[in-house]
């Protein structure tokens, strides 16, 4: 129950921050292009690659981990807004954002594990 | 202000539905491949694909129902940072085989299933019109 607790809680906080940084980023600029999925997705990463690292107790594991850094990065609209640029046609933007989103997600992942580790 | 609120208790969900299927898939699972996330990143996307489309066809739905159950809800049960995550862990421990499936299923099998949802959420595939 008390993880359960921990998972919720830490999702409440990744989802709101996930959302407010989109709202922002709409207000900031006016580019098609999905920076604020690119973002957290890739600052996520990085931050969860760090936390795992460091083998932390279960409470922040779930809270952090599972429950916030899960919330605030999202597979879905990733997949979704490539789907919108794939309907308007735009293959150059559409591999752009994948290979952005895979390669430097992964790579901002081990960037946060060798952090972690030392 | 309340909309955060609103799409704060729907991520609350999305996160414990997510940490509910992982605890129900390790359970029967010992594989290599990340079973658990790439089930939920699956059924996600297929969702947020239809539920997007759906919304489009239907504009007296409420304004925040994207936001609360797309942002909210699917978002937060869908992850990446895990995906990327596991990645590490699998290249780590020598499963580079295990790594690189894994990444070029979830690139093909998350496109797939979002397309998906878009057609059926929009009708196309009951030959209606793509909207």
């Amino acid at each position: 129950m008390n993880h359960m607790l921990l998972v919720a809680a830490g999702g409440f906080f990744g989802a709101v921050f996930r959302f407010g940084i989109g709202q922002w980023v709409i207000k900031q600029t006016s580019t098609a292009f999905p920076l604020a999925t690119l973002f957290v997705n890739i600052t996520g990463s990085f931050l969860l690659g760090w936390i795992t690292a460091m083998e932390p107790s279960d409470s922040i594991r779930l809270f952090f981990g599972i429950g916030f850094m899960g919330a605030f990065t999202t597979f879905s609209t990733l997949k979704l807004e490539s789907i919108q640029f794939y309907r308007k046609k735009q293959w150059d933007v559409l591999i752009l954002y994948l290979a952005l989103s895979y390669f430097v997600g992964i790579l901002a992942a081990l960037a946060g594990f060798v952090l972690g580790i030392r | 202000m309340l909309l955060y609120i609103w799409v704060g208790i729907a991520g609350m969900a999305g996160a414990l539905l997510r940490y509910g299927l992982g605890l129900a898939v390790s359970e029967s699972w010992g594989g290599g491949l990340p079973l658990a996330t790439f089930l939920t990143n699956m059924a996600g996307s297929f969702a947020l694909g239809y539920l997007t489309f759906w919304l489009g066809r239907r504009p007296s739905a409420h304004p925040y129902t994207s936001m609360v159950v797309g942002t909210g809800l699917i978002g937060s049960f869908t992850t990446f940072s895990t995906f990327s995550v596991e990645n590490i862990q699998l290249f780590q421990t020598g499963q580079t085989a295990t790594a690189l499936l894994y990444i070029l299923l979830s690139l093909i099998g998350g496109l797939f299933m979002s397309w998906a949802g878009f057609r059926l959420g929009s009708g196309v595939a009951k030959g209606g019109a793509a909207s």
